[in-house]
């Protein structure tokens, strides 16, 4: 038995970033929203505050804060050729299951996506010729510019409490930011972070390498902080305790304090927490949807929540899996190159050398979740002739620390015994005087890479899990080695008592260790229908009141982290929403 | 400003005095308020890191907890820079985790079908961390005995060291069809674990395994900290959630 509710304006799945700022957004033009969030409200106040909150086992090792795979999971394999498992546990990747959803448990590193990436098959193409991208490289065009999004950055910014130094603001460059970003109209909001040893250590190596090094712009408030829309920040307090925990000060941009309770202050705006999506329903002309169907998880009780509009504001691959359940486009088939839905699933790589200072005191425990220098002159900068080591994309090369807590976080140098008096010994002695300097790189898609339903298994409410398809490519292992070459490079020159060099990525993606909650693709945009599910709004090409905002639009994935361009694109989509789609409802793009 | 002068009430002060307009405009709706997460996956801050661990097992039987307490003392010996595991209560943080909503499978996909897979498709078995470790136990206690004629924790220092050798490097082969590296992968994490979680969990007694590496627990503010001490060792007698509680 479903029960049919009364008809509202606006559905949106989902209450973390983008569903906080769309409601927001929509419900002050005067739209009724109801936001169905499938987690629970937690609160700074009752729960991420202190002492409980300082919980290493809880919220990092046991995940208090994360999906529960027991509930829903996903199945995994390399490539199309192997029988896909289940994920029974998380690992690699950790969206977050609580209002709030993962940006409650990030660290803020926030980036303004540029042209490299929006523009990436015409860029190569111009500069290195139509051979130079792989011929199983789905890469393509994102349909949007830079000089579209900047001033949605920019919000986001501001609504983030974003603390950092602009590198080229209007076209003139400043000391001390990154020299390669896109022009920017403001600074931003905050100034950096104060800086902790191994991120100034890091910064010197890398300048007298020749290099421009610059403090990681992130979402953790170096000063107090309000933000535009009255809501109040607390100042970092370098607790350590930053990513996969709520932040106690408030001091952590997080939707839960950026602008969740600005929209649940409007009365237009009603959130539903135990929402469940299943499906998202569609006309019998099949040219809308009609609302959602959803299941209350606190009793079981089914309902139908018919909208005008619906938008898919949930974490990237359950706003993907949501669209295969619902039948919303045709799935991807890596054989036939058919279907749009999945396609183009990307994800991140990375590596890293561990650095020991005899005698020096690195103080991993005192750190904000951005306390870290960082250098783009391997991503961003284009003057970076990628023609030589013949790959497409880079990575940013950073040191500092992040969450470096003694469960997860006791290096020792290579060769050191796992357990006994010498294991003892060396972490005694090793824990205060290790760094690492750590790449990150881009990940271009690929044909071989992909999302769809899995045949097999099942979740808690008898639906189909994902199925996830990835490896990294012969284009990743390149990067991932020219990555390691920098890497170690600057670690040489920081002439450490002892060195555990970066090594380049070989293995194929496995699901247990974590690498990166920056899960991307499978309902990308593009420049028409042919090639992406969605427009540059965000708005699908086939159901015009169906909006699909976050990381899952993005046809490939950047080195950089991904939630300054999904805070700016929820903007952009809201504005594109409120200022056209309201007034004329149909395609914002006609095809 | 140390964080002993500046305590846990001035830092709640501070928290919400930044927080105060977030945390009025929420409204909170009715089912959440009804709903607390299950209370089984929450700590239980009853017992003060100071006081000793109540005696007993909640989940280990006799064979299982000789097992393991000769693990944890084979594995953190004592010396001059900690007691041995059981001193730490290792023993007891791995009973207790596997009493628990951990070791029953909180939060662990298991509907079938079963298969092995591939390594980097992660853990395929149809255990919970409990039974895993259980039927583990008994695995290696049956390689021991065929051995070395001796259950584990019967065997000498020599010997405890080659078993554990052989079972993280792939050499000692369960009979039975039980995978030697899940379950050590398993026996490793719990240990360190027990070592270095907050005490409230029943390990790191003392805050013995936070002492050995100089970390100080549960701090609430480092911002003066971070020019203050920098590159310069932080005094600190670290403090567990129970001290704060």
């Amino acid at each position: 038995m479903v029960t049919k509710l009364k008809d509202v304006d606006v559905v949106i799945v989902g209450m973390g970033w983008t569903g906080g700022i769309l409601s927001k957004e929509l419900a002050a033009a005067g739209l009724k929203v109801v936001a169905l969030e499938r987690g629970e409200m937690r609160t700074t106040g009752e729960d991420y505050s202190l002492p409980n909150i300082r919980d290493e086992l809880r919220y990092v090792v046991r995940h208090d804060l994360m999906m529960d795979t027991a509930r829903d999971t996903l199945t995994v394999r390399n490539n199309p050729s192997q029988e896909a498992l289940p994920m029974r546990r998380l690992g690699s990747f950790l969206p977050g299951d609580v209002v709030g959803g993962s940006g409650v448990h990030w660290s803020g590193h926030t980036w303004r996506w540029t042209d490299n990436e929006f523009k990436v098959r015409s860029k190569y193409e111009e500069r290195y010729g139509k051979n130079f991208v792989p011929g199983d490289m789905s890469i393509q065009d994102w349909g949007i510019s830079y000089d579209e999004l900047e001033p949605y950055y920019e919000r986001f910014e501001y609504t983030a409490a974003i603390s950092g130094k602009a590198g080229n603001l209007k076209g003139q460059i400043q000391a001390g930011g990154n020299p390669f970003e896109a022009q920017r109209a403001r600074d931003y909001p905050l100034p950096p972070l104060t800086p902790i040893l191994a991120s100034q250590m890091f910064n010197e190596a890398a300048r007298n390498n020749g290099y421009h090094p610059f403090p990681r712009p992130s979402a953790n408030a170096s000063e107090a902080y309000t933000n535009p829309d009255g809501a109040k920040f607390g100042a970092c307090q370098y607790c350590g305790y930053c990513q996969r925990f709520g932040c106690e000060a408030n001091a952590k941009g997080s939707p839960h304090v950026a602008i969740i309770p600005i929209a649940l202050a409007n009365p237009n705006v009603e959130l539903r927490t135990h929402s469940w999506v299943t499906r998202v329903l569609k006309d019998s002309d099949n040219k809308r949807v009609t609302g959602v169907t959803y299941t209350n998880v606190l009793n079981g009780e089914e309902f139908e929540q018919p909208a005008a509009i619906v938008i898919l504001a949930a974490y990237v691959l359950n706003n993907v899996h949501l669209m295969l359940l619902s039948g919303l486009g045709q799935a991807y088939d890596p054989a036939t190159q058919k279907g749009l839905l999945g396609k183009n699933y990307c994800y991140q790589t990375g590596n890293s050398a561990t650095l020991f200072f005899e005698g020096r005191h690195f103080n991993p425990f005192m750190n904000a979740g951005g306390s870290n220098d960082v250098i783009d002159d391997f991503n961003a900068d284009w003057a970076f002739d990628r023609g030589p080591h013949g790959f497409v994309g880079g990575s940013i090369i950073s040191a500092g620390f992040n969450t470096a807590l003694p469960i997860g976080y006791r290096p020792v140098p290579a060769g050191t015994p796992r357990w006994g008096k010498a294991w003892k010994a060396a972490t005694a002695k090793w824990y205060q005087a290790g760094m690492n300097i750590t790449s990150s790189g881009t990940v271009m898609a690929n044909r071989a890479n992909f999302l769809d339903l899995d045949p097999t298994y099942k979740n808690a409410f008898g639906q189909p899990l994902m199925r996830m398809t990835f490896d990294f490519k012969d284009n990743e292992h390149k990067a991932s080695a020219h990555a390691a070459t920098i890497v170690n490079e600057i670690a040489k020159s920081m002439n450490p008592t002892s060195l555990t060099p970066a090594k380049a990525r070989t293995d194929p993606w496995n699901v247990v260790p974590y690498q990166s909650t920056h899960n991307t693709g499978g309902a990308i945009m593009g420049t028409n229908p042919g090639n992406s599910v969605l427009n540059k709004y965000l708005q699908s090409w086939d159901y015009h009141n169906l909006f699909v905002v976050g990381a899952n639009a993005f046809p490939h994935n950047a080195a950089y982290n991904p939630t300054g361009p999904v805070g700016a694109l929820a903007y952009w989509t809201a504005d594109a929403i409120k200022n056209r789609y309201v007034k004329s409802p149909g395609s914002l793009m006609p095809a | 400003m140390t964080e002993k002068d500046f305590g846990r009430r001035d830092f709640l002060k501070g928290a919400v005095v930044g927080g105060a307009t977030a945390a009025t405009v929420v409204r909170l709706p009715q089912e959440a308020r009804a709903e607390a997460s299950p209370e089984a996956s929450k700590p239980q801050a009853a017992s003060s890191s100071a006081a000793p661990a109540p005696a007993g097992y909640m989940f280990l039987n006799s064979d299982e907890a000789a097992f393991v307490e000769a693990l944890v003392d084979h594995m953190i010996p004592a010396d001059e820079l900690t007691g041995k595991g059981t001193d730490i209560g290792i023993n007891i943080y791995i009973d207790r985790a596997l009493a628990g909503a951990w070791g029953k499978g909180d939060r662990l996909y298991m509907q079938g079908p079963w298969k092995l897979g591939l390594p980097s498709q992660g853990y395929q078995l149809p255990l919970t961390p409990a039974q895993l470790y259980r039927a583990g136990i008994e695995a290696t206690n049956a390689w021991c005995r065929k051995t070395y004629a001796k259950s584990f924790d019967q065997l000498d220092e020599t010997e405890r060291e080659a078993v554990l050798v052989a079972l993280s490097t792939g050499k000692l082969e369960f009979e039975g069809g039980l995978p030697e590296r899940v379950f050590w992968n398993a026996l490793y994490q719990t240990v360190m674990e027990g070592m270095f979680a907050d005490p409230i969990y029943g390990g790191n007694r003392d805050k013995a395994g936070w002492k050995l590496i100089g970390f100080p627990g549960v701090v609430a503010v480092h911002r003066d900290h971070v020019e203050s001490y920098r590159d310069k060792p932080f005094p600190s007698d670290p403090l567990g959630i129970a001290d704060l509680s």
